[in-house]
């Protein structure tokens, strides 16, 4: 996925309509261009459209002809979903715990940089303090750099911890001595029961759910804050002088009026950290208790590079979410797309 | 672990993480005036600002400082400029950064232009959101599922699509298309401009609606033909959506992993610079470098770096 990069100024679709309505004349379609366009569109759905036959056909077929001899030769399935869920035939271990994975990293991953971000970009717009325009800049630089810059000494921070004078600061937790007539004993307490990339249980997720957040705010906050800075400033100053504080204010008006910014900023992150490899791959342990279906398909095209129909099975299933969410909220992707590069 | 216990424990961070910031503004609201303006900034900024520079900032210098160690993670030694010698004088490093400069020269121009088409060609049509939506939706599809997607139509036998299309033309003996060098690397371009192209036809497509209807109707009246019409008034009247478009499928070439991570493992010749670091750091085990590579891969991004930042500051005066 892209990120949206700021800057230019064309007028917003929507308002330029409400002001000057097209006049019916220009859009009576050539034929040509029609052929074209529509020519364009097929070719651009085929890709998805073969992954998702190929998937349906029974394993002799797939091996023997191509997708399109399905349509001289009509034989679907359902074998190859049941094979690479139950995990049998060919695919001997289930592709489910991978996609639960997903699910248990996309959660927090998309809500709790979103909470954050929100809390950011409210404040660089509305309570402005000494330094909020550099703060600003150096966010806006961030979202452009890559995340590879960050990789290694991330990955570092998280498995050895950070130590301030011999006490572990992150994660947290504290040692002492106790002593007995004979020994000498050293004690540990950990606040959050985690040991870098060992970390089993829950507590696994914990570096990939902190670094997606790491690395989704600087979008997040400039997403938020181009929204947040258009708000009526009248309503806000009307709220203060009624006594609402800051908190009040946040909750009880800028949230509220920012939901459409927030819903497309969510999609965005949602996709982002839905189709994410990289970060998946550094940060999670490799095992169905906490890799994604990203990874884990990446894993197949090496295992099952031979069964095609097996493995188109597994990238519909992992596909199929994602292009759900974009059908059904194409609107506030679209919008969130062009707040990011397109000022009104 | 089940999967109850996945999702109840992904759900129950967000729910804490909530509860705490629902605790931090309780405790902000009591705050005596005086302090107020001081605990609001820490309450709303601190977190997040403090988890970027933690998370971004730091590891940046410190991978700065990492590039010019040795190759053992965490490494003592001090090696100078070694890293980027090697990187300059690698043969293989050459191939490598010859195809990140190709990627970038290619892909983002070629995605860019046919969104342009598209979007010139949509705008004249009716019924447009259908065939909108659909070239839009493979932006929603990961680059792993795309490659999977690709690998059907890259099959080297008779069930692959490209193998059909070429025993159709005649071309008895097609090679292994993935390990077809150096085509094969723009066999991988072309999953990124599937991908990309729809981000610029939608972005272009807005910024074509944008120009107004007297521009239009005035060269209309003028006679310029249809042809002179987006040369003449189309093309730079969204000149900045263009620049905008163009950087930014740049920038996501540039960080391109998953599609070489997913079809060849950056073999037969296929490596760039942001796979090679992945590479070099922890497959080969040389954080120092991967360290460098990230470095020229961060270089490679300032000039578009500089333009955005020049821009926006140009338009927040005018603001």
């Amino acid at each position: 996925m892209s990120t949206p990069v700021a800057g230019v100024v064309v007028p917003e679709q929507e308002e330029r309509r409400a002001i000057v309505p097209k006049e019916p004349h220009r859009k009576v379609t050539n034929p040509w261009v029609a052929a074209v366009v529509i020519g364009i569109t097929i070719l651009w759905t085929i890709p998805i459209f073969g992954l998702a036959i190929t998937s349906i056909r029974p394993k002799a077929d797939v091996q023997n002809s191509g997708w399109w001899e399905f349509f001289f030769h009509p034989n679907a399935t359902l074998q190859n979903y049941h094979d690479v869920i139950a995990g049998t035939g060919a695919s001997n271990s289930s592709i489910a715990p991978y996609f639960i994975n997903s699910i248990a990293i996309t959660i927090p991953a998309t809500l709790i940089p979103l909470m954050l971000g929100a809390m950011v970009a409210y404040c660089l717009a509305w309570v402005r303090f000494r330094g909020a325009t550099f703060v600003f800049f150096a966010i806006f630089a961030l979202q452009i750099v890559p995340l590879q810059l960050a990789l290694v000494p991330l990955l570092q921070l998280f498995s050895t911890g950070v130590h301030i004078g011999g006490q572990s600061i992150l994660p947290l937790a504290f040692t002492w001595h106790t002593h007995t007539a004979s020994v000498s004993q050293l004690h540990t307490f950990t606040l959050i029961p985690y040991h870098g990339f060992h970390g089993a249980g829950l507590a696994g997720y914990l570096q990939v759910w902190i670094a997606h957040t790491m690395f989704g705010l600087p979008l997040i906050i400039f997403l938020l804050f181009s929204f947040m800075s258009q708000l009526p400033g009248d309503l806000i100053e009307a709220a203060q002088v009624d006594g609402a504080d800051q908190f009040t204010i946040f909750r009880r008006i800028v949230l509220p009026l920012s939901t459409p910014a927030l819903a497309s900023v969510a999609i965005f992150q949602f996709l982002w950290v839905w189709n994410d490899l990289l970060v998946a791959t550094v940060f999670t342990d490799g095992t169905p208790d906490h890799m994604p279906i990203t990874a884990r398909l990446v894993q197949l095209t090496g295992s099952l590079g031979s069964s095609q129909e097996l493995l188109t099975a597994g990238a519909f299933i992992a596909i199929i979410v994602p292009l759900c969410v974009f059908f059904a909220l194409q609107r506030y992707f679209v919008r969130g797309l062009l707040a990011g590069s397109v000022k009104s | 672990m089940s999967w109850e216990t996945k999702i109840g424990g992904a759900i129950g961070l967000v729910v804490l993480v909530t509860i705490c910031i629902g605790v931090l503004f309780f405790f902000g609201s009591l705050v005596p005036r005086k302090f107020k303006r001081s605990a609001v900034i820490l309450i709303f900024a601190g977190p997040a600002l403090l988890l970027v520079m933690v998370g971004l900032v730091i590891p940046a210098i410190r991978t700065l400082i990492l590039s010019f160690k040795g190759a053992n993670n965490p490494s003592p030694h001090w090696v100078g400029w070694a890293n980027y010698d090697w990187l300059f004088h690698d043969p293989d490093i050459h191939v490598v950064l010859r195809n990140t400069v190709l990627w970038i020269a290619i892909s983002p121009a070629v995605a860019t232009l046919t969104g342009l088409g598209l979007a010139v060609l949509i705008d004249k049509m009716r019924r447009e959101s259908i065939p909108k939506s659909l070239i839009f939706a493979p932006m929603a599809v990961s680059f792993v599922g795309a490659s999977i997607i690709w690998g059907v139509i890259y099959q080297h036998d008779q069930t692959g699509v490209l193998t059909a299309i070429a025993h159709d033309l005649g071309w008895k003996n097609p090679p292994y298309w993935l390990l077809w060098k150096p085509w094969n690397n723009f066999l991988l371009m072309v999953i990124l401009i599937w991908i990309e192209t729809g981000f610029a036809m939608v972005l272009l497509s807005a910024a074509i609606k944008g120009i107004p209807n007297d521009v239009i109707e005035a060269a209309e009246l003028d006679g310029a033909s249809g042809w002179k019409q987006f040369t003449d008034i189309t093309v730079p009247m969204i000149r900045p959506t263009l620049i905008v478009v163009l950087t930014t499928i740049m920038i996501a070439t540039l960080k391109l992993f998953d599609i070489i991570a997913a079809t060849t493992g950056g073999n037969y010749n296929t490596s760039v610079l942001s796979f090679e670091m992945y590479n070099q750091t922890f497959i080969i085990r040389n954080t120092g470098r991967g360290a460098a590579l990230a470095i020229i891969l961060f270089l490679g991004v300032t000039p578009v770096l500089i333009y955005n930042m020049i821009i926006l500051r140009r338009e927040r005066q005018i603001r």
